[in-house]
């Protein structure tokens, strides 16, 4: 292997892997406040694109986008408000059989709305054949955005769980739900909080992923599973160790690409997960609090 | 009730006709034609244009006075792409609806599920899909409508040949198409003296295919072949011009449709991809034989339904006008005189191409039917020579 074919697959694993992982760090926002997996966080992804080109056509690009991240988090506000909030004692298996009918309900409202063309938004920067080279290889300006992206939301997170009062309740409303609410955090006007936080961020990442990937009514399953399994191999509800992670999956299915015939890509991805599962059961990066999930 | 005393005269009539074939009408009854396609679901993109299609030519030949002195009457069913769906429709319209003839299914496998069973019924099926293995080996009762995948192969690799561009690398979606369309390349290349460098199959919603393509590139490939639906078709384009693998890029006749340029942006250009005229009807000579036509399809499509005509249409509209010409021909309403004057039209002028069906011969199309096109200023124009 060549030094510019080798530095091609890098960057290539590089970006496929930032999308996996924003896609992640959305799951991880309502995991660590909640406990609940949202399945249908790859849902906000493709309604975050969708609206983003519906807004396009009238709106400026960063204007669109924009409105679409905003109505995308009302959207989630309003699916935790009515479907999630009366849950008393809402168990793992329950959660995960109405977000998954959310998904679905979700999916179909939009094949409705927009029908079952494949659609995209334009490049931000450039066109959809330009690139820099970089160490002999060449990556499209939409991916150093995608880059740029991903650093930014896991810096923004951090920080805001760490610092900001907000965030505080958030991480306080996670560790123990009762005794946040006996400090007199409002624990339901959090959680409702969180949807719209992870509905933004999935939003958003539907933006900036659009113009590489391309969106269709039906391309939330996927995500959702690529940044589950991302998700559950850094550890859950840890946004650092996803990007880690996804970042390692990317590049690990662009090797594989090179030395194996192309369909065994997602059996690796599987795979590893298997693998990761069975040896450490809290994700690469996880804290051993964490295996206890969902008790 | 209604429609039991319906079904009572049917079975009246049919006993009436008594020892001749049974005729499914008598004249200035309505002359019923079943249609399947996949309105709805993962292939809507043929079935919604097939049964627009369909629907609209059918209004067009009843306000003209129907054939044989009576108006057809059309019974659309939504397969949603489903073999298991398409084959309960083809029992119900052969047995329940007693249609003359079954126009779709749109998909290759949907056609591959029901073709023994109109056999079987003998109920002349003309199938919109494009897979050989509908007409081969040939049923008597079974024809389809759109060019072969073999036929856009051998229009690739005779390109290929004439560009002197001797190794080339296969892309292909694991899907029905893609794999039908992998096995025609393979087995069209060497006849071509092309050498297959690379032969990859993708996942066919792969959203990134940077990587493989880095791969065929390692491999010096100096042209791509790539052979599936959306989204990858778009995609693949974007990326191999991203990567800056400045080969020739070569679609298969999937590629038929602007919306998919439209998806690919800057990069679709220089696109190379064979399909049937219809898609640049307006830039064919005037004494094309299938000029007319196609320009009075695409004009009436476009101004009802607002949107671009599509070659897959065009294949719904072959089989209505074949079904047509058939029924003129047997004079009669009845399944077997339609298959035999099925069987032997020649030179009917279609969207497709001009067509001439025999006993062996069910497609009744030859690798003229395509054209090579390209992507010049985000529009299809003919290839030059």
């Amino acid at each position: 292997m060549t030094q510019d074919v080798f530095a091609q697959y890098l960057i290539t694993g590089l970006s496929v892997g930032c999308i996996y992982a924003i896609v992640a760090i959305g799951f991880n926002i309502i995991y660590s406040t909640t406990g609940i997996i949202n399945f249908a966080q790859g849902e906000f992804v493709m309604l975050g694109a969708m609206a983003a080109i519906s807004f396009c056509q009238c709106l400026p690009l960063p204007l669109a986008i924009a409105a679409a991240v905003l109505v995308t988090m009302l959207l989630g506000a309003g699916i935790e408000f009515v479907f999630i909030r009366w849950l008393v004692r809402p168990t793992v298996l329950r959660t995960i059989i109405i977000t998954i009918g959310l998904s679905i309900l979700v999916r179909e409202a939009a094949w409705h709305i927009w029908g079952n063309q494949v659609r995209a938004l334009p490049p931000f920067s450039g066109d959809e054949t330009s690139s820099l080279l970089i160490l002999g290889a060449h990556i499209t300006p939409q991916k150093i955005w995608v880059l740029g992206t991903c650093v930014v939301m896991v810096t923004g997170l951090s920080l805001f769980f760490s610092f900001s009062l907000l965030g505080k309740m958030m991480r306080a409303c996670a560790a123990n739900r009762t005794a946040a609410s006996l400090c007199g955090i409002n624990t339901r006007n959090l959680i409702t909080f969180s949807f719209m936080l992870s509905a933004g961020m999935g939003a958003l990442a539907g933006c900036v992923m659009s113009p590489i990937t391309q969106t269709t009514y039906d391309i939330g399953p996927g995500l959702a599973v690529k940044g589950f399994t991302v998700a559950i191999l850094g550890g859950m509800g840890n946004s650092t160790a996803a990007v880690a992670a996804g970042i390692l999956l990317g590049v690990v299915e662009a090797f594989c690409t090179h030395y194996m015939p192309l369909a065994f890509k997602d059996a690796i991805a599987v795979g590893l997960l298997l693998l990761i599962l069975c040896v450490r059961p809290r994700g690469l990066f996880g804290s051993r609090a964490e295996v206890s999930w969902g008790s | 009730m209604r429609k039991s005393i319906g079904l009572c005269v049917l079975c009246l009539a049919a006993l009436s006709a008594a020892l001749g074939a049974p005729s499914l009408t008598k004249a200035g009854e309505p002359i019923k034609v079943g249609a399947i396609f996949a309105v709805t679901g993962g292939a809507s993109f043929l079935g919604g244009p097939e049964s627009k299609t369909v629907e609209m030519l059918v209004e067009d030949i009843n306000a003209k006075g129907g054939v044989l002195g009576s108006p057809l009457k059309l019974i659309i069913r939504d397969s949603e792409g489903s073999p298991e769906k398409a084959t309960a429709f083809a029992k119900q319209l052969i047995e329940e609806d007693k249609v003359v003839a079954i126009v779709g299914p749109s998909t290759s496998g949907e056609s591959l599920q029901i073709k023994g069973l109109c056999q079987k019924a003998e109920t002349p099926l003309l199938s919109c899909a494009a897979a050989e293995a509908i007409v081969s080996p040939v049923l008597p009762y079974v024809f389809k409508t759109p060019q072969s995948d073999s036929f856009a192969a051998e229009r690739i690799c005779a390109r290929l040949k004439d560009l002197k561009l001797a190794k080339i690398g296969i892309v292909s979606a694991n899907d029905g198409f893609g794999k039908a369309g992998r096995g025609q390349l393979q087995k069209a290349a060497p006849g071509a003296g092309l050498e297959i460098v690379a032969d990859e199959v993708y996942e066919k919603d792969a959203t990134d295919l940077t990587a493989v393509l880095t791969k065929l590139k390692a491999a010096g490939a100096q042209a791509v072949v790539n052979w599936s639906v959306v989204p990858a078709q778009s995609i693949i384009a974007k990326n191999i011009r991203q990567i800056g693998f400045n080969v020739p890029l070569f679609q298969s006749h999937g590629f038929g449709n602007i919306k998919y340029v439209e998806a690919a942006g800057a990069a679709a250009e220089g696109i190379v991809f064979p399909c049937g005229r219809l898609l640049v009807a307006d830039s064919l000579p005037d004494n094309h034989p299938q000029k007319a036509l196609l320009v009075a399809y695409k004009q009436a499509y476009e101004k009802r339904f607002g949107e671009a005509a599509s070659t897959f249409g065009g294949h719904a509209y072959d089989a209505i006008i074949l079904l047509v010409e058939a029924l003129k021909k047997a004079g009669a309403a009845e399944r077997a005189k339609v298959r035999e004057a099925l069987e032997n039209l020649k030179g009917i002028v279609g969207t497709a191409g001009i067509f001439n069906f025999s006993p062996a011969e069910h497609n009744g199309l030859t690798s003229d039917a395509f054209e090579m096109l390209t992507v010049k200023d985000g529009k299809f124009v003919l290839c030059g020579k």
